[in-house]
């Protein structure tokens, strides 16, 4: 049992974001205070190439790890998960990754909602959930998700969006618990590294 | 939302009377594909969903359809189909016949495509393909070769990506938002119901394509059907598997040698 205490993080972040939050991003990672005691997980909608540049460009700005997600890979503590190009990224029980090629989910693959609401089953009430940036509505019904089995949900401040539409759809439409500037964002973040 | 016990209650019938086995696929994906027929299909509970399921067996073909993910595109990942034409065509060029297995080929698009690239490489007269999945209904659409035409601006723009240079718009025929594709890239095609979680090897093979299948199973299948895929391949003959699948964890890796960074290895011992 000793060796699962080590393993299993009580906390777990999953964050989302579209046009726009690469930058927010930029600026939130060298902020973290490492090492992350926590389970975090990003998913940005970007464009269809199997490529991993995204992922080197997030680990420039930090020394903690910046990985793409694998199919089946255990979800450890301390790692910067990325999900990959034209893959949804879901969540198994045994706190593993599955990946999933299926249909777009609000135009998008990865898609956040997906990741949101796959995480919400497995993470529960120690989920945190991060809606960044962006032009359209994915994300909210994740961030409902994470509600009902109650997560804490935390947006951007949409003026501090360079798209503030996705924030505010879920701000709209959902109850958040924090609506916060990227500063903000960055000292939660902190605050749950104890 | 559908609760884990009554998962279990669904793929128990599934099995139980249609032979269907789903129970070593990976669980959180399969359960958003059963959510998502609940609410496609607007059933009021999970007891009408069941009753369905239970009784119903034009409806079994619908679910399990839903149920797989048949999502495929011509030349996905054009990188991975110019390794084909430059790395592994080359060395089956060799040989006096060619054999390729299509694993859970969905509705043909990748099967189309290595069809161009044989016939680009002067081999598809001397090739055959089998192109298999555990779906007759997607099968009968993969055998017309019919495809949307709103699609063939992308898959044109991923066949020159994988090297081709040739006007794509030689191997179909535009007709009604449709495009069908010629008559001799079907010719050396054969269509059939394989089930990889239940059926065994039928033939040995000189490649193998399985893309995005094994993401969709759990640690356990996907060991049992890369043995399958062992057991049909010849020495120095090609595996080749999705963007995000690896030999790496298996007990295989040792048999065999991945090439150029693409998602391709060869059988070497």
């Amino acid at each position: 049992m000793a060796e699962n205490s080590i393993t299993t993080a009580k906390k777990a972040v999953v964050i989302g974001g579209s046009t726009g939050s690469i930058d927010v991003l930029l600026q939130v990672l060298p902020a973290l205070s490492t090492p992350l005691t926590y389970v975090f997980i990003i998913v940005l909608h970007r464009r269809n190439t199997a490529d991993s540049t995204l992922a080197h460009l997030l680990s420039l700005k930090t020394i903690i790890p910046v990985r793409e997600v694998e199919d089946k890979e255990p979800i450890k503590p301390g790692i910067i998960y990325l999900a990959p190009a034209d893959y949804h990224v879901l969540i198994e029980r045994d706190r593993t990754f599955a990946l999933d090629d299926s249909e777009k989910v609000n135009y998008s693959r990865p898609s956040i909602d997906v990741t949101f609401e796959s995480a919400a089953d497995v993470f529960g009430p120690s989920l945190i959930g991060v809606l960044l940036s962006g032009a359209n509505a994915d994300g909210t019904a994740g961030l409902k998700a994470i509600k009902r089995k109650g997560g804490l949900l935390v947006t951007q401040l949409p003026e501090t969006a360079q798209a503030a539409m996705m924030p505010q759809q879920a701000i709209l439409n959902t109850q958040v618990d924090y609506i916060l500037d990227i500063e903000g964002i960055s000292s939660l973040l902190n605050n749950l590294n104890l | 939302m559908i609760e884990d016990e009554q998962m279990d209650l669904l793929l128990t019938d599934l099995f139980e009377r249609y032979g269907y086995d789903f129970t070593h696929y990976a669980r959180a994906s399969l359960k958003r594909r059963i959510n998502r027929v609940w609410s496609l299909d607007k059933f009021p509970s999970f007891a009408e969903l069941r009753y369905r399921i239970r009784t119903d067996t034009e409806y079994i073909k619908r679910f399990v359809e839903e149920l797989t993910v048949n999502v495929t595109e011509m030349f996905r990942d054009p990188f991975f189909y110019k390794a084909l034409r430059t790395d592994v065509l080359p060395t089956l060029a060799a040989k006096p016949f060619i054999r390729i297995w299509h694993a859970g080929c969905s509705t043909g698009e990748e099967v189309f495509s290595m069809a161009i690239l044989l016939k680009e490489a002067g081999l598809l007269h001397k090739s055959l393909l089998y192109a298999t999945d555990l779906n007759p209904d997607v099968l009968a659409s993969a055998r017309k070769g019919i495809v949307a035409l709103s699609q063939m601006k992308q898959y044109s723009e991923n066949y020159v990506l994988s090297g081709g240079v040739a006007d794509f718009s030689m191997y179909y025929t535009a007709q009604y938002g449709y495009a069908k594709f010629l008559d001799e890239l079907a010719e050396r095609m054969v269509f059939s119901t394989h089930n990889l979680v239940s059926d065994r090897s039928f033939n040995e093979f000189d490649l193998i394509l399985c893309r995005n299948v094994l993401i969709y199973f759990d640690k356990a299948l996907q060991q049992r059907v890369l043995s399958l895929f062992d057991e049909s391949l010849g020495l120095l003959s090609y595996l080749a598997l999705g963007a995000k699948e690896t030999l790496r964890f298996s007990t295989l890796e040792a048999k065999y040698r991945p090439l150029n960074g693409e998602k391709i290895w060869r059988k070497i011992a």
